[in-house]
């Protein structure tokens, strides 16, 4: 990153929180009766770490799924760097630079770490794919270049010791690990999180917690996540969205949705 | 080594050599975003340049000394000769070690410039800024997580590398006077002893002993510039250091810094070493592993794996000593080398490998003919930081598995009637730093350096070494009791990672076990025995009696010597938890601190000797991160079988 000027609203971390990137607007979804989301609308805000949590069935994965494009609402607009969005697909939501890890990772077991990263990278490779095929062209120089942030991101996650080790045989604490490396190789304006610590011991935790700020720091990349860890939580995001029964029930920065009584009794205080 | 070096007497000086005759020679290697990046020696000698105007410019000043803390990084080394240049004295300190190890060096030698490597390493130091006031400058090398860091003490390599660009526009012909006025006897380095025994000691070693100790290995070995070694052992222990700072200068061979620790076995085989230095229990790791991974393939492999490695066990040794085998023997050990030898050495990454050395502790006796036997020339050798490393080294075709070889040329040798061993040699140290006292108990007016060391020579001239003067005890009835001698022969079995021997003034041997983690957990799976973890495989029956055979072996061949069959192991226990540096046990080089655990530990000493079946432990263990927590375990305790003492007496 080049050196910016010092920033005059420094914010959690020194990190200087932008516009609006992301807006939700009244969004509801509906799979037949059962009502996933009901008028929610939140913002994420450029270079935040923005959490959703909410107890289980809540509607925070549906949320993420609208986001990139997996459900499309029945009612509702989002925003997304300003345009509107209607009936978006997950290839667009991708192309406009938004990526995101799975609750139950979607890697190739079979791929080593290397090349699971590298498909990060398809959407961003121009070469045909004869060209690509054969190596002959741009083809070898582009994959030389997506090659190098690859290895960038590999050693930003210290898994060099695994470049060619096949994903299946990590675990999964790695495998997590993986996957994120997998999601910042499409360099995003906006990542989306699925629980990224969701069975890790302490010490894989701790890692997954420093490479999340790590990637809001270094290369400023907005990040929402869900998360269940409440000590995670609170302690890595600048502003958190509470849902219930897919309805908003809390929303603003730890300390204030702390204190929240809706929250208190929907989510903190029922013994987690 | 074709070229003189005469009048190069410091390391700066050595350098401005090397770029002059070999500038476009590699001289570095580290494997950076995968791929290996090299400097050259000019390009070497360039970055030292610049660093060592930007520490003057800083106020690095003659005689002062300069904290470096960090793994195996060209960057680091650079720094080190920077200092050099300017007369100060580089301290390379444990990466591993917490902070508050790191402070008594840094108040003990008045450290004012310290470079870490990275922020792991800062925030040690900014821990203990506050006892040492002394330390003004932090510079580091790797800027990720630096960003939000303020504390005025802190500035990047690179700014440091642009001070000292600034700095040699305005003068470039500073560095070489300054580099003119070091001499020989002037301190090179200082390195702090591990400190088994009480508080660290700083050695100071001249630039005169590191040369001449370097050179006088290199000669005998036939290095050059043609050679390669990869340094990934930590650069605060003087063999480290030999190997990747001083031999090189001396030769101009290059060095190779792997990518991080976890890939040094990958890193090893891309580069392909030509020079090689293991302690025993990365030679005993690497064996484990080999073990484990021929017993996980089919059954053809495995049937030519255990055939050829018969083969080579009966003549491999002989043959890489030079001498006659039977024709039959000599094409079976070709096929072999063809099939199983070969591949091996390819997958240790040893294909290339000239010399090997091993050293730091005593090697077992079946895993050193092991290496010997698939063709890698691996050699004991004997020395301490005291001594620059090189005192006993075995030549070539006169490797025995139990001495460390006749003295290297310029080394002097003689016992005291309590078989201490004493050196004599260019290679001695100056002094422990502040410390007279010790500095006058250890190096006696004639300049002997008294080692602390028990052993003899064997009747070919060979130093055999068998354990430290103060540990060799004696059981109540007389009998000699090495306990590391004991411990070396229970660790030699795969399944064993680490012994504590018990026995002087005592009835009897006993000992602690902690069993390899790797292997045993393998074992179990092979069994279908689920396990939790190491506390729950402590707890089984099974892993008993599969530990219990070990040592019952040991106390086979014990009883086959009559000096030692005395000393066989009576009772055992597999200790709760694996002996940890973070928990003082073992030290950073990781030899156990016997009298630390048989205190920390007693009443599980209480228990081996008092006749109980089983002993109730409660224990404070620290994690890796600092957090402290306890484990509380019950744990059996076993009989061992013992055997007679063999009838027939052979000639020790």
């Amino acid at each position: 990153m080049s050196a910016q000027p010092q920033a005059q609203e420094m914010m959690a971390g020194g990190r200087r929180i932008g516009e609006v990137v992301l807006s939700v607007e009244e969004v509801s979804l509906s799979f037949g009766g059962v009502n996933a989301l009901t008028d929610v609308s939140f913002d994420v805000r450029e270079h935040e770490i923005r959490a959703i949590i909410g107890p289980n069935g809540a509607g925070k994965s549906s949320l993420l799924n609208v986001i990139n494009g997996v459900y499309h609402p029945q009612k509702g607009t989002i925003r997304f760097l300003g345009e509107p969005r209607h009936d978006v697909d997950t290839h667009e939501a991708a192309a406009q630079g938004i990526a995101r890890t799975f609750q139950n990772l979607a890697l190739f077991k079979g791929m080593n770490v290397l090349d699971n990263i590298m498909t990060g990278r398809n959407l961003r490779m121009k070469a045909g794919l004869l060209a690509q095929a054969f190596r002959f062209g741009p083809a070898e120089r582009e994959e030389l270049e997506h090659r190098a942030v690859v290895e960038r991101i590999i050693d930003f996650l210290e898994i060099q010791a695994y470049r060619k080790t096949p994903v299946g045989r990590l675990p999964y604490g790695l495998q997590k690990r993986v996957d994120l490396g997998r999601a910042l190789a499409m360099e995003p304006r906006l990542l989306l999180l699925d629980e990224p610590m969701a069975g890790m011991n302490v010490e894989e935790k701790q890692d997954m917690c420093r490479f999340i700020l790590d990637v809001n720091q270094q290369f400023g990349t907005t990040i929402v996540l869900i998360e269940h860890d409440m000590g995670v939580v609170m302690d890595l995001s600048d502003r958190v969205l509470v849902l219930d029964y897919g309805k908003k029930i809390g929303d603003g920065t730890p300390d204030e949705v702390r204190r929240t009584q809706a929250v208190i009794d929907a989510y903190l205080g029922v013994g987690h | 080594m074709g070229e003189s070096l005469s009048g190069l007497d410091t390391f700066p000086k050595l350098l401005l050599h090397h770029a002059k005759v070999r500038g476009e020679r590699p001289a570095i290697r580290e494997k950076y975003l995968g791929i290996w990046q090299t400097w050259t020696w000019a390009q070497f000698a360039e970055e030292v340049r610049m660093l060592a105007c930007g520490l003057a410019e800083q106020g690095l000043k003659r005689g002062d000394h300069m904290a470096l803390v960090g793994d195996n990084r060209p960057r680091i080394y650079a720094a080190m000769c920077a200092a050099q240049c300017l007369g100060a004295v580089p301290v390379p300190l444990y990466q591993d070690a917490v902070a508050a190890e790191m402070a008594f060096p840094i108040q003990n030698a008045d450290i004012a410039h310290a470079l870490a490597e990275d922020q792991e390493q800062v925030d040690k130091l900014l821990e203990i800024l506050p006892q040492c006031p002394t330390l003004r400058h932090i510079y580091y090398d790797d800027p990720r997580g630096m960003r939000h860091y303020v504390q005025p003490q802190l500035a990047s390599y690179e700014q440091l590398r642009e001070i000292g660009a600034a700095a040699y526009r305005r003068d470039p012909a500073f560095l070489e006077r300054e580099i003119t006025k070091g001499a020989g006897d002037d301190p090179a380095a200082m390195f702090f002893t591990s400190g088994t025994t009480a508080t660290p000691k700083g050695v100071v070693l001249t630039h005169h002993a590191l040369i001449d100790r370097a050179k006088a290995a290199a000669e005998m070995e036939g290095l050059s510039d043609r050679d390669v070694v990869l340094a990934y052992l930590p650069p605060a222990w003087i063999g480290q250091n030999i190997f990747s700072y001083a031999q090189p200068f001396v030769t101009g061979y290059c060095i190779c810094c792997p990518e991080s620790a976890e890939t040094v076995m990958t890193d090893m085989r891309e580069i392909g070493p030509s020079y090689y230095f293991a302690p025993p229990r990365v030679l005993e790791a690497l064996l484990t592993q080999v073990s484990i991974r021929m017993e996980d393939a089919g059954s053809l492999k495995r049937a030519m794996y255990r055939g050829f490695m018969n083969v080579a066990r009966r003549v491999g040794g002989t043959i890489l000593d030079g001498k006659k085998v039977g024709p039959g023997d000599r094409v079976l050990y070709a096929l072999g080398d063809m099939l199983v030898y070969g591949p091996l050495r390819n997958v240790l990454g040893m294909s290339r490998v000239r010399v090997a050395y091993t050293a730091g502790e005593a090697i077992g006796p079946d895993l050193f003919r092991f290496y010997r036997s698939i063709g890698i020339n691996l050699k004991q050798l004997y020395g301490s930081t005291e001594t620059s490393v090189f005192v006993c080294v075995q030549p070539n075709g006169q490797v025995k598995a139990d001495t460390v070889g006749p003295a290297v040329r310029g080394v002097e040798l003689k016992f005291t009637p309590q078989r201490e061993l004493l050196i004599r040699s260019p290679g001695l140290f100056k002094e422990y730093y502040k410390n007279p006292q010790a500095t006058a108990e250890a190096k006696d007016n004639d300049g002997w350096f008294h080692t602390g060391d028990a052993g003899y020579f064997d009747p070919d001239g060979h130093l055999k070494i068998i354990d430290r003067v103060k540990d060799v005890g004696r059981l109540t009835d007389g009998t000699l009791f090495a306990p590391k001698y004991l411990e070396n022969k229970l660790k030699f079995f795969p399944y064993i990672k680490e012994a504590v021997a018990f026995g002087d003034g005592r009835d009897r041997v006993c000992a602690f076990i902690n069993f390899d983690m790797d292997a045993v957990g393998n074992w179990a799976e092979k069994r279908n025995m689920p396990y939790a973890g190491y506390v729950d495989l402590v707890s089984r029956d099974e892993v008993y009696d599969l530990i219990a055979e070990c040592v019952e072996k040991v106390n086979a061949d014990l009883a086959q010597d009559p000096e030692l069959a005395g000393s066989q192991i009576h009772r055992f226990l597999i200790l709760h938890k694996e002996l940890d540096a973070d928990d003082g046990e073992l030290t950073r080089t990781r030899k156990v601190r016997r009298g630390y655990i048989a205190e920390r530990y007693a009443p599980l000493v209480a228990a081996l000797y008092g006749g109980d079946t089983s002993v109730h432990v409660e224990a404070q263990i620290k994690y890796e991160d600092g957090r402290t927590g306890s484990i509380s375990a019950d744990l059996k305790i076993r009989d061992a079988r013992t055997f007679a003492p063999a009838a027939a007496k052979r000639a020790a």
